[in-house]
């Protein structure tokens, strides 16, 4: 393509035509100040915070939106610019409630960092009426919405629609009454949404956050009559350091674990058992449908069969693909089989009454709040996961301990349902599930390894939206001789846009999988919704290596061979798909509609 | 053409409706013509879009046809909101087949083949007489070998969507939102094809011009605002009423013809144009080269609280402004709260320093017309009547 010469601030900047201005300044050196732009979303151009002067143009430009021109002179600093840019953020201030000390967004707050910047001295302006009377939706189990510290950029509005496919937000009203509304002016907790929380992890206010836990959790840590368990999500380790001064990628295992002794948890345990259980069951679940499907001919029998340790993506396909739950493995989610577990099979080992047991889990993701709310789970008899604290939640409660958590020792998680595999930690990535699911079934058809260098599935892995591999099943094992010259066509998806073309595909016929792995969030699990702010995709990138090479480092990198599971099925749930799995491990969905 | 003193420089005219035309043969004859002729003509009259904003035509037909592409739309701009206007309304009510022949012709010259009439929801009532004119013209339009075919699309009562990519937005199902320029409707409008969108009296006229030439058309007005235009007075006038008068006059002739002897300010251009104190009548021209106008001339008599006056015109745009973008959205909020504070002395007189530095934010800042015109009406009420404001 070809090059577009313009200067900013006189320096002279050459950049393909196409890219904007703000992506020219960027390449210069030079810092706009922005608040609706978002890497991961479409031009809105609506907050006009970067406005900069165009020499012999009539008005400012937003330069987030303005394709470059050949010989355009800019300038980013000139006395309009300045006035203008401070004026913006002085109306935005007048419209939001600056509460800030009280704000759970306190200090990660955009708007606060740029009036820092540029409005340092108070304003003349009159705060909105509307600030007076305002109310808070708290009624989602994963969401908080407050209206008044809502600056209407619409980065909810833009990542629900365009990366997820629901529009649970959308602008309603016009003029002083335009506001972000949940459908129909409907509580949160009563429209189409998913609860992945891919709307507050990119809110520049306080106006979406999550339903934090932390007071409770801080309680149940002080209580001497209750043992508190906490599990932790592959996703966490490699970003949970972002919330506290390191960068992204890397990778805080041993020092989490550490810290999360300090808070006081009496067992750090790792969802990674679980996802290592559940790379068991529903490895099982696959292969027998497969067999029911292929070989007794059975129609009652769904394929393909999607994953489901996604409670995002369970929501949506509830709403948008009811006839599709039976293709939904029955397997609950990780953090599930723990919170199951956790009330019964580590209780017995552990001789400890579940009644006294606080489940406590760390997850990447807002839906498991929701996920852990559901009525269904609760089969250890009592409310199987308590509290889901976020990433971000952790990485608050480390801080107000005054943990200089950098300077943590490395600590390993306790056992029992503390040890794992590489192939669980990769479930925090896109694929991740599809690849682990893989290295086990592929052994357990032929007795040999997945053919692929180093147990690395190459093809599940990357960042393109849909990803679709084949294998070819040769060399079976008796059992499994009807699979013999099978080709296995698996499709993987991240983000519920990328999900809704693949059901869409699978709908009208166009798709023939045996084995689909959807993840809600951009990048799997990894971007999650309660994963530290920001989030771009070299963000992700670089979690997502950070993922792979804590795989790579794993003494052992096939569930099938996790000490801890083998145990757990020889004492406790005798095989996958048994009965004591059936009761402890898998779950029903519940048919929701689109509105 | 009427002279009605020897000095004064208001004429009324009476090209769009005092001729009886046979609009299909004025079109038939056009469709003969080679369409740069055409183009040549219209940019030779200096006819200028006449909803106010005044782009040249002929300059936005020449885009719109050398854009690439099979399929382009040519809409009529008929979401007349600007308070004070309603010569659109008169004119799709006596002269329609002359804004659908100018559609055609339009359509004719820059290849699109579907021409949109986006009309005002407020107009509603006249949707089933116009789609019965649409039928036949329709019809006529195939019997002439056109290509070329007309449908209407209503508004629903949205200020901003006489903006026209909110206009465009709003056809497509969406909310009515201005969208960030570049790309113009020219290069991607409606469905993200070329898209010319001209107000209603813009069409007729440049039917006309093809008729009369542009020499013709010339003729009447000034260098830079060329021909004549059609006005919608009211207010404190004995005369309120449409009327189709020479651009380039005086504003001290046009309130000798219209006021009521007791002017004392006229709002040119709407809420959205700008507030003429008497002094400054006899400096005043109409057109381009002093206040352009969309035809909205309201009169205000010395019984008038210009304060009101301003009071009302900023409701209007805090009710009116789609709420996008900050500046607009919030400023407008602002200076209403503003001109409160004041008036109720819980603000000094010096912030209306202040709400003039925040209107002129929004006129560089904002990101579509509304917000950057708001300022207009607020600073030239606030300059020529401070004492109405303050006290």
């Amino acid at each position: 393509m070809q090059n577009i010469r313009l200067t900013i601030n006189s320096i002279p900047v050459e950049i393909e035509a196409g890219k904007t201005i703000l992506d020219a300044a960027k390449k210069a050196g030079i810092s706009i100040p922005t608040l609706c732009h978002h890497p991961d979303l479409c031009v809105a151009g609506n907050c006009r915070v970067c406005v900069v002067e165009q020499l012999g143009a009539r008005t400012l430009q937003a330069s987030c939106a303005v394709p470059v021109s050949e010989g355009m002179e800019i300038s980013t600093n000139s006395a309009k610019v300045q006035r203008a840019r401070r004026d913006i953020l002085e109306l935005l201030l007048s419209e939001h409630r600056s509460d800030c000390v009280n704000c759970y967004k306190n200090n990660q707050c955009e708007l606060q960092e740029l009036a820092a910047k540029y409005v340092f001295s108070s304003s003349e302006l009159i705060p909105l009426p509307a600030l007076q009377h305002y109310s808070i939706d708290a009624s989602s189990s994963s969401i908080i919405k407050d209206d008044s510290k809502c600056i209407r950029c619409q980065r909810c509005v833009r990542t629900c629609s365009q990366l997820q496919h629901i529009s649970a937000l959308a602008v309603a009203n016009k003029g002083s009454e335009q506001k972000i509304s949940a459908f129909m002016d409907k509580p949160m907790a009563n429209v189409v949404c998913t609860n992945c929380g891919q709307c507050v992890n990119r809110c520049p206010t306080g106006a979406l956050t999550e339903r934090n836990y932390i007071t409770e959790v801080m309680h149940a840590l002080h209580d001497k009559n209750k043992h508190v368990v906490v599990q932790t999500a592959p996703a966490v380790r490699i970003a949970l350091g972002e919330g506290l001064g390191f960068a992204p990628g890397e990778r805080v295992t041993g020092k989490m674990v550490a810290a999360l002794k300090q808070l006081g948890f009496d067992a750090v345990l790792d969802t990674d058992f679980t996802a290592d259980l559940t790379i068991m069951e529903e490895g099982t679940e696959l292969l027998t449908r497969l067999k029911k499907v292929l070989v007794d001919g059975d129609t009652q029998s769904a394929l393909p069969m999607t994953t489901s340790c996604s409670p995002g993506w369970i929501k949506f396909i509830e709403h948008k693909f009811p006839e599709f739950l039976p293709n939904v493995s029955t397997c609950k989610s990780p953090q599930q089989m723990f919170g199951a577990l956790a009330k019964t099979y580590y209780a017995q080992k552990r001789k400890l009454d579940p009644a006294n047991i606080v489940s406590v889990s760390v997850m990447p993701c807002t839906a498991k709040k929701y996920e852990a709310d559901r009525p269904e789970m609760r089969d250890s008899g009592f409310k199987d996961v308590d509290y889901v604290l976020t990433t971000r939640e952790l990485a608050r409660m480390i801080k107000m301990a005054g943990i200089d958590f950098s300077a943590l020792a490395d600590l390993s998680y306790d056992s029992i349902m503390g040890t794992s595999t590489g192939a669980a930690v990769i479930f925090g990535a896109t694929g991740g599930v599809m690849e682990a699911a893989l290295r086990t079934a592929y052994e357990i058809i032929t007795g040999r390894e997945v053919p692929f260098e180093n147990l690395n599935i190459q093809p599940a892995r990357g960042m393109e939206g849909v990803r679709e591999a084949a294998v070819k099943i040769e060399g079976c094992e008796d059992n499994w001789k009807f699979l013999e010259g099978a080709v296995l066509k698996v499709a993987i998806a991240h983000g519920l846009t990328n999900a809704y073309k693949v059901m869409q595909a699978v709908k009208e016929g166009r798709a023939d999988y045996h084995f689909i792995e959807v993840m809600a969030c951009p990048g799997g699990c990894l971007g999650g919704g309660g994963q530290p702010m920001p989030t771009s995709a070299e963000i992700r990138q670089k979690r997502a290596e950070a993922i792979y090479a804590e795989d790579a480092g794993m003494p052992l990198r096939k569930s099938h061979q996790n000490p801890e599971i083998l145990a757990i099925y020889d004492e406790f749930l005798e095989k996958p798909l048994g009965h004591q799995s059936h009761k402890l491990l898998h779950t029903v969905y519940v048919e929701r509609d689109w509105n | 053409m009427e002279t009605l003193t020897n000095n004064s420089t208001l004429r009324k005219t009476d090209l769009i409706f005092g001729r009886e035309h046979d609009t299909l043969s004025l079109l038939k004859e056009a469709l003969q013509r080679e369409k740069d002729e055409i183009i040549n003509e219209l940019i030779e009259s200096g006819l200028r879009g006449r909803g106010g904003a005044g782009f040249p035509t002929g300059l936005k037909w020449k885009f719109a046809k050398s854009a690439p592409g099979n399929e382009k739309y040519i809409v009529c701009n008929a979401d007349e909101g600007e308070p004070g206007t309603f010569k659109d309304r008169i004119i799709l009510e006596k002269a329609a087949d002359k804004v659908f022949a100018g559609m055609a012709l339009g359509g004719y010259v820059t290849g699109a083949r579907h021409g949109i009439i986006y009309l005002r929801g407020e107009y509603s009532w006249m949707r089933n007489s116009l789609l019965l004119k649409i039928d036949d013209m329709n019809t006529a339009f195939k019997q002439l070998g056109l290509d070329f075919i007309l449908e209407i699309r209503m508004g629903s009562g949205a200020y901003v969507c006489g903006e026209e990519t909110a206009l465009i937005e709003s056809m497509e199902g969406k909310r009515g939102e201005p969208r960030n320029k570049p790309p113009f409707p020219v290069a991607k409008g409606f469905n993200n094809k070329p898209t010319i969108v001209n107000n209603v009296e813009t069409l007729v006229y440049a039917l006309l011009i093809s008729h009369l030439g542009a020499a013709a058309f010339a003729a009447f007005g000034t260098e830079q605002s060329a021909g004549t235009k059609l006005f919608s007075v009211s207010g404190d006038t004995p005369q309120a009423g449409v009327y189709e008068l020479e651009l380039g006059m005086k504003l001290s002739d046009f309130v000798a013809e219209f006021g009521d002897g007791d002017t004392k300010a006229v709002q040119v251009g709407g809420a959205s144009g700008f507030c003429v104190p008497r002094r400054k009548f006899d400096q005043t021209i109409i057109g381009f080269e002093g206040i352009p106008t969309g035809g909205s001339m309201m009169l205000f008599n010395s019984h008038r609280s210009m304060y009101h006056v301003l009071h009302n015109y900023l409701e209007f745009f805090v009710e009116e402004s789609c709420g996008q973008c900050s500046p607009c959205r919030v400023g407008c909020q602002q200076l209403l709260l503003g001109i409160e504070a004041i008036k109720a002395r819980k603000k000094p007189a010096s912030y209306l320093k202040e709400l003039i530095r925040i209107a002129d934010t929004m006129r560089l800042a904002s990101k579509c017309g509304l917000g950057q015109s708001v300022g207009n009406a607020f600073d030239s009420i606030v300059e020529e009547f401070k004492e109405e404001i303050i006290y």
